[in-house]
């Protein structure tokens, strides 16, 4: 097995054990802290794919932005209350089950699939080369095809900036 | 087991996981979070998909559903800041009247 695939396993393994601490642990920042280890180890999954573009968006927009936003507020919201002595619901039995039901089929559905040859994709795709994912190709796709949708997504960014305001202002007119 | 398959599997493990997290926990915050975990999932399946047909496309998208997340984000916490400072707690089992 090769150093990428060695570097893989290390890298799945490490986000899977991040999303079991974030079920057992008994305090937000423990659960926050145990989701960023998660989402960088996933960052290295991606760098080691080859997507540099997407691990370095992984690592600034999740973990730089909204992780330290949710921290930010559980730093805020340090109320001392009973979902902190009793982490779990009631329905604990059944969910579990449902999810994995959930898993199985999922996973029933990905390993029922067969991995395309390199020839039947040439096929599928006439006159496409193996892109790298730099990102000056990123950015020339990006910008020249997607450019509607970069615009799009200002606008949604916008909208939500605006309802967090209202949002906020709302309650606090409610509670005079 | 080659990487495609091991990743497939572990993207939907965490979906799972989060699925588990969503349903169980009773802390408002862990719940958004263990949502990030579902979709820390999926977008972990897109990039494998794409990094194996080798297109930016997908890669684009990849980067187009982290915006949509950030949003997502910025709208559900004031919602979670405005409920927990309604009723003093951060516990989801305070609104179950929400169920009508």
């Amino acid at each position: 097995m090769t150093w990428a695939g060695l570097l893989l396993w290390f890298f799945a393994l490490a986000a899977l054990a991040g999303g079991v601490l974030m079920l057992v642990a008994r305090h937000p920042m423990r659960v926050a802290l145990a989701l960023i280890s998660s989402m960088i180890s996933l960052a290295g999954i991606y760098a080691i794919l080859g997507v540099h573009v997407i691990a370095v968006f992984q690592v600034l927009i999740y973990v730089g932005a909204v992780m330290v936003f949710m921290v930010y507020v559980i730093m805020l919201l340090d109320l001392r209350d009973s979902s902190f002595l009793q982490r779990y619901g009631r329905a604990v039995v059944p969910s579990v089950a449902i999810a994995a039901l959930l898993a199985a089929a999922l996973g029933a559905a990905a390993g029922s699939g067969r991995t395309m040859t390199a020839a039947e994709f040439a096929m599928l795709q006439p006159g496409s080369t193996p892109a790298s994912f730099g990102v000056q190709p990123f950015s020339v796709a990006f910008l020249e095809r997607y450019w509607l949708h970069f615009e799009v997504t200002s606008v949604l960014l916008l909208a939500a900036v605006v309802a967090a305001i209202a949002v906020v202002r709302t309650g606090r007119r409610r509670d005079g | 087991m080659d990487s495609t398959r091991l990743l497939l599997a572990l993207a939907v493990t965490l979906v799972s996981l989060g699925f588990v997290g969503v349903m169980v926990r009773r802390n408002a915050l862990v719940l958004l979070m263990c949502m990030e975990l579902m979709l820390n999932g999926v977008i972990l399946s897109l990039v494998t998909f794409a990094a194996r047909s080798a297109t930016l496309d997908g890669a684009v998208l990849v980067f187009l559903v982290f915006v949509v997340a950030a949003a997502e984000i910025a709208i559900a916490i004031p919602i979670v800041l405005l409920l927990a400072r309604q009723r003093r707690t951060l516990d989801v089992g305070a609104w179950s009247e929400l169920k009508g």
